[in-house]
């Protein structure tokens, strides 16, 4: 079995966030980049399948050089090789169609890409990608087991989940439960070390419309202070909620 | 030309986030001098759409499509775009909505902007803002293609009574087979309690509640307030709740009108999944927590004397 794993180089969860150059672009300054959280959770079960069923694991990204310590963080956590898009993602369909591309090229079975990424929020890529290879897809995948070409997962939904049965070719939009968060992999030194050595193939992007831009950025507007009630006068709040915020 | 929206519905009755939906698109299609139509799937009686600006239903009815199936309701959105020459279609960002939007923009060569905040802030060239890094700020994202695909984030615009009269048309869409690589073998819902997508107020708790034993407290509190229940990261992690009830950037995002947190600090990647909400009120014991800078309301002071008076009290007021 042939796995993909999508793997978003975005700022760390607790980043603050700020712009440059007049709001017209993101201040990478003093801001420490990761895997994406939720493929992080793909990538861990992606190696629980090599490790227990024989898969081949690819780590794959559309980004410049300066992505690589992603990627490599990627190979010492135990994929087998790297395949860097040497482009900036200018905006989902644009990734989309060069994922579609590796897709093709590298006769995958199983992609698993996380349901959003946390820079941009858009969570349309595993779909635009699923579209684009016509690959079954199941979003918002909490849980996924595969015997032979038969897969079983279980998708998030509004208040509860969903048993869902499929076959291969797959793509995955992961989240937290594809693995426990205690489970999930931390390089080790071997890993690192090893990392270092195993392939990370940099390929030129295909032709592909962007067809959204970002042409500002806001921060959300200052809040006025907390107004503090006194714990003893209940009271007053339920007043302030019903009357000043007309929330109750 | 008209403006599509996907009216979302469960057992046969709209969500409120169809009406949403219906409102905000007739406030574009005024500035656009278009219409609004609205697609339906196994709906009987559409008539309440036309409460919110609907000009016209597109009812489907097919008992194939009694389970969602995104790449099935995809096909059938795509068509009922191209029959109507949409150049706009909308979206809610609930779990279904966001698992088709995309199968649906690559399918109309659309561009798509998702978790959308408010009305066209230009509509040539069509401007949107949008959330993004998790809420920790806004982006003016422009779509450059013909037909758009938006997908409007829950509670962002809200739900405009306007009068109108909605024709209905039956909508027959060719599925394939195809359509339903992916099958639903069984489904498990929490039965009789408020889910957080739907919530307008949610109650949740976190370490300062010090063990599962102690989430009565939550749950009457959310009982009374009609609510649904929620926790911070840690609570979760910790097996007191489940991870469904985790809210936060890597948990669920909650956008409701009331957010009530207590004893959660207040990490910023907790913020970042609360911060769409409208009003926010903060019982912490610790009047340094983080979260009392975000916080509208915020009453310093220990769960265990404050909440059981909060019920008591909120029984009062909404038996008044």
């Amino acid at each position: 079995m042939k796995i993909l794993v999508c793997i978003s180089h975005v700022p760390d969860t607790t980043s603050k966030i700020n712009f440059t150059n007049n709001d017209s672009e993101f201040d990478t300054n003093g801001v420490q980049f990761v895997i994406n959280p939720n493929d992080e959770f793909g990538l861990t079960r992606a190696i629980w399948f090599q490790e227990q069923q024989g898969a081949t694991v690819t780590v794959v990204n559309v980004g410049g050089p300066e992505t690589e310590p992603t990627l490599r963080k990627a190979l010492a956590i135990g994929a087998n090789d790297a395949i860097r898009i040497n482009a900036t993602p200018t905006d989902g369909f644009f990734v989309a169609k060069q994922l579609a591309e590796v897709i093709k090229n590298g006769g995958y079975d199983v992609v698993l890409a996380g349901k959003e990424s946390l820079d941009y929020n858009g969570g349309m890529v595993p779909g635009m990608v699923a579209a684009l290879s016509n690959f079954n897809f199941v979003n918002s995948c909490t849980e996924l087991t595969i015997d032979g070409t038969n897969v079983k997962a279980v998708r998030e939904i509004d208040g509860g989940k969903e048993n869902i049965s499929t076959t291969l070719p797959l793509i995955i939009g992961g989240q937290k439960g594809l693995v426990e968060e205690k489970d999930l992999k931390i390089p080790n030194m071997r890993g690192i070390m090893t990392a270092r050595t195993k392939p990370l193939t940099v390929v030129e992007p295909v032709a592909a419309d962007t067809n959204t831009k970002a042409v500002k950025y806001e921060k959300p507007a200052a809040k006025s202070a907390v107004k503090l009630i006194a714990a003893d006068n209940i009271d007053e709040l339920i007043n302030l909620l019903h009357n000043e915020a007309k929330v109750i | 030309m008209s403006i599509l929206i996907y009216a979302e519905s469960a057992e046969g009755k709209f969500k409120k986030v169809a009406f949403e939906l219906a409102s905000y698109a007739k406030k574009v299609a005024e500035s656009l001098g278009s219409t609004v139509t609205a697609i339906t799937f196994n709906v009987s009686d559409a008539s309440e759409l036309s409460k919110y600006g609907v000009d016209k239903v597109l009812k489907v009815t097919d008992s194939k499509l009694n389970t969602f199936s995104a790449k099935a309701y995809a096909d059938a959105i795509q068509q009922a775009a191209k029959k109507e020459d949409a150049k706009l279609v909308v979206l809610s960002s609930t779990t279904d909505s966001s698992y088709l939007s995309s199968l649906v923009a690559v399918s109309l060569n659309a561009g798509f902007a998702s978790n959308v905040v408010g009305l066209p802030v230009s509509t040539a060239p069509f401007q949107v803002k949008r959330s993004a890094f998790s809420n920790k700020a806004f982006t003016v994202t422009e779509i450059s293609t013909d037909v758009k695909v938006l997908g409007l984030a829950k509670n962002s615009f809200g739900i405009v009574p306007t009068d109108s009269s909605a024709t209905e048309e039956d909508f027959a869409p060719s599925i394939n087979d195809a359509d339903f690589g992916i099958k639903v073998e069984s489904t498990e819902k929490a039965s009789g309690k408020v889910t957080i997508a739907d919530a307008d107020i949610v109650v949740s708790g976190g370490r300062g509640l010090k063990g599962p034993e102690n989430w009565g407290l939550i749950e009457d509190l959310a009982s009374v307030l009609g609510a649904a229940t929620a926790c911070s990261k840690p609570v979760s992690d910790l097996g007191w709740r489940p991870h469904g009830e985790h809210v936060g950037q890597t948990g669920k995002p909650v956008a409701s009108n009331l957010y009530i947190a207590i004893g959660i600090s207040g990490a910023i990647q907790h913020i970042a999944g609360i911060n769409s909400s409208k009003v926010k009120v903060v019982i912490n014991s610790d009047p340094e927590a983080p979260f009392f800078k975000v916080a509208d309301y915020g009453i310093v002071g220990d769960a265990f004397e404050v909440v059981p008076q909060l019920i008591e009290k909120l029984k009062a007021f909404k038996a008044q």
